[in-house]
């Protein structure tokens, strides 16, 4: 237990300097602590710290709250978006009883690797990003909730936009981990129902750096669109790669896991046109999304909240709100979030079926427009003033 | 499958190979000089490219807009800051431990490389995210059936090739190269016929190092965009590169480089199984070819075996 002394002293001397001034009567409140894991180092650190941060504000608006009868302490562990390492840390806080419960994680291939953790520990835990449907189907973990969409509905809403588009070909490369395989899965699915085809299914490793191989042949295969199941970092060589071997008249259909800011700072011009889905709405439309993004903007944080702030926001929230109401508890904690039907939060009213997964199945599908994601809805495209690749 | 495709297969395998060779021309210079391996050489690579982009993000603040000029400036200061660094750490990692076992020198080296990388990640602004690198070179392009020639990527394997000969040609035709190939050859008799030993390791890491910073340019020029884990897997091939070549021989880390590129176009394209396994296809052939020739393909002419 001494090797963890000097870590537990570190994270409640950050604790002490983030909370100082202003909570001078929240001497008296027990001080309860809570969890966060997320991808805060590596390429997907935009979505992890801007979901870090989301979740701190959470903790921060409660202990603001002098109705609140605790004061919490958010630790925030880095899963480097690695199974390996998100393993480790979920057991760095499954294992201390004194976390009551977690908001965690944002990659599938993390997230699906950690389930069994929670459950042997018996941490409640409330998925915040990602969108792996296996993480709360393949077992009935009752520990396991998850406050986002899964990847079923988001491709589902893909094919469908696309083949009423005139779309019918498409290339697949998706990355071989659990959430890009589940991505391929979903999406041939998805779009074998509206009468697509896929010409040629790629599988890459998450750290690839050159695609011209792949591409090639996709040239030779001519699709009119590639999809793209995968991260940013990828995602971004991908779409580079593309233009340097001349296959400009090619849709680049993306998911929820490029949908961020750096998808389109590391691609700049080339990002013009890109397709994205998430599960849920744009922050600043979700039903709560001017107050989070208000306040979220009021606390100075380094970075933007990304696509998936506001979940892990209501994540963090509801599990503050079960601590309010329960206590300290972590089998009581789990016991009430399994109960959470018709609940109201910044992302829409939150219902846990009996796998623990929000049964939300809005999507909203995003293009790349004059640097910046539009909502399909709102853009040129939609309207039909500006055409996408590969559109006959 | 047609001509125009093979002829972008192979000008693909092209662009890879100069990169690997780069690097392992690296590699194998270090080895023929003082028989060490340094592991670092790739994340010098990686601040090299790292250099040219804050290079250029500097200039443009000062309102150049040249892309020649741009250009011209990053390349100075990519490969002068790598020169400097490469003999920085010779001086101060490398020449310390020449008594110690090798294995010291690797390890060291090893961690060396990692401090290097997790500095870019942490002290670049925002340096864990995959950044956008300039196109400064023109992007006209010719299409002959599947074959898209572009006019940057012919320059990048042009000017590739000219450095690689302009190596060879420095090693061979000058007192300088003279004094290197001394050193290399043996390290007693050099001294003693009054070449300074310390000058030419430092110089021939300098050398070495400016390769990498010219590979980390090549890198960001010919993908757009670079990231703090380049190095890493640019080291690992261009180790294994200069390996399967025959460590020590410039000739053979050309060869290795160019040989891994093409294993992995052919683990690609040519085999039946996903892309996915190109790596493990080119990684297990280079395994099979150390096998079969465990002092390279083409072997230092004097080589110590055991």
């Amino acid at each position: 237990m001494n090797r963890f002394l000097p870590l537990a002293a570190a994270f409640i001397f950050a604790g002490a300097l983030g909370v100082t001034g202003g909570v001078s009567s929240s001497y008296a409140k027990d001080k309860i602590k809570v969890g966060f894991i997320g991808p805060l180092t590596g390429g997907t650190s935009a979505n992890g710290l801007g979901g870090r941060n989301s979740a701190d504000l959470a903790v921060r608006l409660r202990n603001a709250d002098a109705k609140a009868r605790y004061e919490y302490e958010m630790v925030a562990l880095d899963d480097e978006c690695k199974p390996n390492v998100g393993v480790q840390q979920a057991t760095k806080l499954a294992t201390d009883k004194e976390i009551i419960a977690a908001a965690t994680h944002y990659c599938s291939a993390v997230a699906i690797a950690t389930v069994d953790v929670y459950h042997k520990f018996g941490l409640p835990v409330i998925v915040w990003g990602a969108v792996l449907p296996d993480i709360t189907y393949r077992n009935k973990y009752a520990e396991v909730h998850r406050v986002n969409g899964t990847m079923i509905n988001q491709n589902e809403r893909n094919a469908e936009l696309l083949s009423s588009l005139g779309y019918k070909t498409f290339a697949v490369i998706h990355d071989t981990t659990d959430y890009g395989k589940g991505h391929n899965k979903y999406f041939s699915e998805a779009l074998a129902k509206h009468g697509g085809q896929i010409v040629g299914t790629f599988g890459v490793t998450s750290d690839q750096q050159d695609f011209s191989a792949e591409l090639t042949q996709i040239k030779s295969l001519n699709p009119q669109g590639i999809y793209f199941g995968g991260l940013t970092p990828i995602g971004v060589r991908i779409r580079g790669q593309m233009d340097k071997l001349g296959l400009n008249d090619v849709l680049f259909d993306g998911t929820s896991g490029i949908k961020s800011d750096s998808y389109i700072d590391g691609l700049g011009k080339l990002a013009e046109g890109s397709l994205s889905f998430i599960e849920g709405g744009p922050t600043e439309r979700l039903p709560g999304g001017k107050f989070f993004l208000e306040k979220y903007n009021a606390q100075n944080y380094p970075n933007p909240p990304e696509a998936y702030g506001g979940f892990a926001f209501a994540a963090m929230n509801l599990i503050l709100d079960t601590i309010e109401e329960v206590g300290p508890d972590r089998k009581k904690v789990q016991a009430t979030l399994n109960k959470v039907k018709d609940r109201d939060s910044i992302v829409g009213k939150i219902t846990f079926d009996d796998h623990g997964q929000n049964t939300v199945a809005l999507i909203t599908a995003f293009v790349a427009q004059d640097g910046k994601w539009v909502v399909w809805e709102d853009s040129e495209y939609a309207s039909g003033k500006r055409k996408l690749l590969g559109q006959k | 499958m047609d001509l125009g495709l093979v002829a972008q297969y192979t000008m693909n395998g092209l662009m890879l190979g100069m990169m690997y060779a780069l690097v392992a021309v690296g590699f194998t210079l270090f080895f023929g000089v003082l028989d060490v391996i340094k592991f670092s050489h790739g994340d010098v690579l990686t601040v090299g490219a790292f250099t040219a982009l804050a290079s250029f993000i500097g200039l443009q603040s000062i309102g150049l807009t040249s892309d020649a000029v741009e250009l011209l400036a990053m390349l100075v200061a990519a490969i002068g800051a790598m020169a400097l660094l490469g003999a920085l750490i010779a001086r101060a990692f490398i020449l310390p431990l020449r008594s110690a076992p090798a294995l010291n020198t690797l390890l060291i080296t090893l961690m060396l490389g990692t401090v290097l990388r997790e500095s870019v990640r942490l002290f670049y602004p925002d340096g864990a995210n995959p950044k956008p690198f300039p196109r400064l070179l023109p992007a006209d392009s010719i299409n002959i059936g599947n074959f898209n020639l572009r006019l940057d990527n012919a320059i990048l394997l042009t000017v590739g090739a000219l450095v690689i000969v302009g190596l060879q040609l420095l090693l061979s035709r000058t007192k300088l190269g003279l004094a290197i190939r001394a050193v290399a050859q043996d390290e007693e008799t050099a001294k003693t016929m009054g070449v300074n030993f310390n000058a030419i390791v430092l110089t021939t890491f300098a050398i070495g190092s400016a390769l990498a910073a010219f590979a980390g340019l090549m890198n960001g020029l010919y993908y757009n965009e670079i990231n703090f884990g380049i190095g890493l897997y640019l080291g690992v091939v261009g180790f294994s590169a200069a390996i399967i070549g025959g460590l020590g021989s410039i000739y053979g880390a050309i060869l290795g480089g160019f040989l891994f590129a093409g294993l992995q176009t052919i683990g690609a394209v040519a085999l039946p199984f996903a892309s996915a396994y190109k790596d493990v296809f080119a990684f297990a052939v280079v395994i099979a070819l150390m096998a079969w020739r465990p002092t390279g393909l083409i072997p230092e002419k004097l080589s110590e075996r055991v």
